[in-house]
């Protein structure tokens, strides 16, 4: 998945730059090309969805309904299933199962260390789900390696999978990691791709909006 | 896969395995509680052959402690058996005080005993609400997580932090108690000891749940102790050891309870054992409370001996040593004789044991954890042997192994 | 602080009895006896203990001293159920020296010496299975040796 630089804003550039994207912003169905046979029907469907504006519902619909997929490693995983229980209640925002296969569904919440040993089965995870899907990067280990820095972890996730939310805590508070489902959710409604970082995609495209914690309500009460 | 790893070599059997299916169980698996790689050989739904496959959360902890002064190691203890973190910070505590030879004041050892048992509750509350979970009865977990919140709430309000408190540390504590966690403590233990008939009764006459696990994973008495098993799943097959009892540390031996005991070795057996010492442990619990003096001006949180404990912060205004012993210890820390100590302590799972070595620098030398889930988890082919799969989910959450524990 | 008792003491006379020159000697610290055998016997001390009422393998663990001549230090814990208490037997092993693995005498070592395998590069001998289990297979190097830096080797691609 390449990151994608900005250009000098011409739009040629762009125009290039938007073909080089695995994704762009402006269409969500896989780009042209990658799928062979369905090529033809992707690309209707998709001049049919642009036409009529329905990227909004879809990016809504999205927004409210992401599947986590199981992938709790070690002591974060613990607080991920205290989010999903009765008093911090995940499944209010949409997170409803947490999929056991990675087949079914739309997040990957990295929470733990990942050791080397583990490190191929985690990108092979990150491999088996279909697109489009998110990884959030829940706690100091997954983000950058946390209190292990040694030979058996990981230095962060992100050498292995594009990481699009990352959480601090060691393990992060519930009340965090709903914060971050929250970030994660304001990301996919304003159209950023996934594994891309909002600043870079407002760089690449400036009628995106540039999200920061500033942009989340904050809690009534 | 890539191609720098290869597959782990599993030497195929004698006898022609032709009619056998091989099939891999995690790492990602939402019944393995951890990434623990079980590799089955099945005949249809029969376990002929498994081979379990860890490592893959070996974070070198034991390494990693040997170049960190022993106040900064505190905190790795606690990030290993991750349900359990202050009684990982116990057993650290009492061997770092048993190397630098140091006694603690007796309420310290009080307060140690309560939230040693609180955080036994509250493990054995996430085993419960996983098992539960594992056989199908999914409202088990949404019960015991509810517990549990309550719990670590009396941790969040004395250490700042819900899980990895690292509150329990050489020569004493952290801080001493809120003012009002005593009162906040018995409201937390009258709740739960309301709710202990509740929690008896969701699932102990459940035919579905006896069905699942009488005659399920027996564990004989003669290979627990040949196994070197410790802790609820050898109590369960009748081997009559619990470190609290029979070697007492931290004041254990003021109080009164029993150690729940069984002869059938089944998981229903080990379920039965750990219910039960959720009830002791309230019991201990409340004991403990009487015990504890409330927090005050003079009241020991902690050893005296300024070698090993900061002087309190108003101190260093007026008194040039205890500038100079708080410099020390925050720049080099403390440094005990030469020599190696082994300390155990009795965590929900089993045996937990702290073998460290000093050589006389500020850094430990070695740190070994001997951890119980370790040796379970190597028992786990023994028990499946000629199971179907769905028993084999059923020892798996009955063993209650956790993988941090057991990589480390 | 406890001492060690006066029938504790008697089990290291019966190995220096049993033993002769291959029992090196015993120290008393902190409450706790450590019996030293050398390499040969290590089996026969550790099914000695076992049948003197020591029944059950607490720990088997190694520590490296690096800058002395025998390098490692490989050390079993046992404990009595029975009269509650625990002895600590220690070997002496160079660098690629072998041992007698303890698995006959106790099946749950196994995973201990594999685990020793891994990180100290000790080999045991009639070890049934002897390969890596906390690392990946094809790893290189043992990392808890004290030559081993604690950052991996250089050029790791996990950092």
């Amino acid at each position: 998945m390449e990151l994608v630089t900005p250009g000098d804003g011409g739009e040629q550039q762009q125009q290039q730059q938007q073909q080089q994207m695995l994704y762009s912003s402006d269409s969500f169905f896989p780009p042209q090309g990658r799928t062979s046979g369905f090529g033809f029907v992707t690309t209707t469907l998709s001049k049919v969805v642009d036409l009529l504006g329905a990227d909004k519902y879809i990016r809504l619909a999205r927004k409210h309904s992401v599947w986590p997929a199981l992938f709790g490693l070690a002591c974060c995983a613990i607080e991920m299933m205290a989010t999903s229980g009765s008093r911090f209640d995940i499944s209010r925002f949409g997170a409803e199962v947490f999929r056991a296969s990675p087949r079914q569904s739309d997040l990957m919440i990295v929470a733990g260390r990942v050791s080397i040993k583990m490190a191929p089965v985690l990108r092979q995870i990150y491999d088996q789900m279909p697109d489009p899907k998110w990884v959030i990067s829940m706690g100091a280990c997954a983000s950058c390696g946390g209190v292990f820095n040694n030979y058996a972890i990981v230095q962060g996730v992100d050498k292995i999978v594009p990481v699009d939310v990352y959480v601090a805590g060691c393990p992060p508070t519930p009340e965090a990691l709903i914060t971050a489902f929250n970030m994660l959710q304001e990301k996919i409604e304003h159209g950023i791709p996934p594994g891309v970082s909002p600043a870079v995609a407002h760089a690449e495209n400036p009628n995106l909006v540039r999200l920061d914690m500033a942009s989340i309500a904050p809690y009534p009460g | 896969m890539s191609s720098e790893t290869k597959a782990i070599e599993y030497s195929v059997q004698e006898e022609d395995p032709s009619g056998y299916t091989i099939v891999n169980m995690g790492p990602q698996h939402p019944s393995t509680h951890g990434v623990l790689r079980l590799i089955l050989t099945l005949d249809g739904e029969r376990v002929v052959r498994s081979e379990p496959d860890i490592g893959y959360l070996h974070t070198g902890i034991e390494k990693t402690a040997e170049v960190k002064t022993y106040q900064q190691a505190l905190t790795l203890t606690d990030r290993m058996d991750y349900l359990a973190p202050l009684s990982n910070n116990l057993g650290y505590s009492l061997a770092v005080e048993k190397l630098l030879g140091i006694e603690i004041p007796e309420r310290v050892s009080h307060i140690r005993v309560l939230l040693a048992e609180l955080q036994r509750i509250a493990s054995h509350m996430v085993w419960l609400g996983t098992s539960g979970l594992d056989a199908g009865a999914m409202s088990m977990f949404l019960y015991c997580f509810q517990e549990r919140e309550i719990i670590l709430d009396l941790f969040e309000a004395v250490s700042g932090v819900r899980m990895m408190t690292s509150y329990i540390q050489p020569g004493g504590l952290m801080a001493d108690l809120n003012p009002g966690f005593l009162e906040a403590a018995d409201k937390v233990l009258t709740e739960l000891e309301g709710k202990v008939d509740m929690y008896y009764g969701l699932l102990e006459k459940n035919p579905i749940w006896m069905e699942r696990t009488k005659g399920i994973g027996i564990l004989t008495p003669e290979v627990a102790r040949d196994f070197c098993i410790t802790g609820p799943v050898a109590r369960a097959s009748g081997v009559d050891w619990d470190l609290r009892r029979d070697r007492p540390y931290s004041a254990y031996d003021d109080y009164e309870f029993t150690v729940p005991i069984r002869t059938q070795g089944d998981s229903y057996a080990r379920y039965i054992v750990r219910m039960e010492e959720i009830e002791q442990s309230l019991k201990i619990c409340r004991q403990a409370l009487g015990k504890i003096t409330p927090p005050g001006i003079g009241v020991p949180y902690r050893t005296d001996d300024r070698k090993i404990v900061p002087p309190p912060k108003y101190e260093i205004q007026y008194s040039m040593e205890s500038l100079i012993h708080h410099f020390k210890l925050f720049t080099e820390g403390f440094t005990p004789p030469p020599g190696d100590v082994y300390q155990t302590v009795e965590s929900p799972r089993g045996e937990v044991g702290f073998h460290m070595v000093s050589d006389g620098s500020n850094k430990p030398y070695r740190m070994r954890v001997r951890t119980p889930s370790f040796t379970n988890v190597q028992l786990i082919p023994e028990l499946i042997q000629d199971l179907a799969l769905a028993d084999v989910v059923v020892i798996l959450a009955s063993i209650d192994f956790v993988l941090g524990d057991c990589d480390r | 602080m406890t001492t060690v008792s006066e029938e504790m003491r008697q089990l290291g006379y019966e190995l220096s009895a049993q033993f002769a020159d291959n029992f090196l000697g015993s120290r008393e610290d902190r409450g706790e006896l450590t019996l030293w055998v050398l390499p040969p016997v290590w089996r026969e001390a550790a099914r000695f203990l076992r049948d003197a009422g020591y029944n059950h393998l607490s720990d088997l663990t190694a520590v490296d001293y690096l800058d002395r001549d025998p390098r490692f230090d490989l050390m079993a814990i046992m404990a009595s159920h029975v009269k509650c208490d625990f002895v600590r037997l220690k070997t002496v092993l160079g660098l690629g020296e072998p041992v007698d693995s303890l698995v006959p005498v106790w099946t749950g070592s196994n995973w201990f010496e594999r685990e020793i395998y891994d990180l100290f590069g000790i080999e045991f001998q009639d070890h049934p299975d002897l390969k890596r289990i906390l690392l990946p297979a094809d790893y290189q190097g043992h990392p808890l040796r004290k030559d081993y830096p604690v950052t991996g080797p250089a050029g790791s691609r996990f950092r």
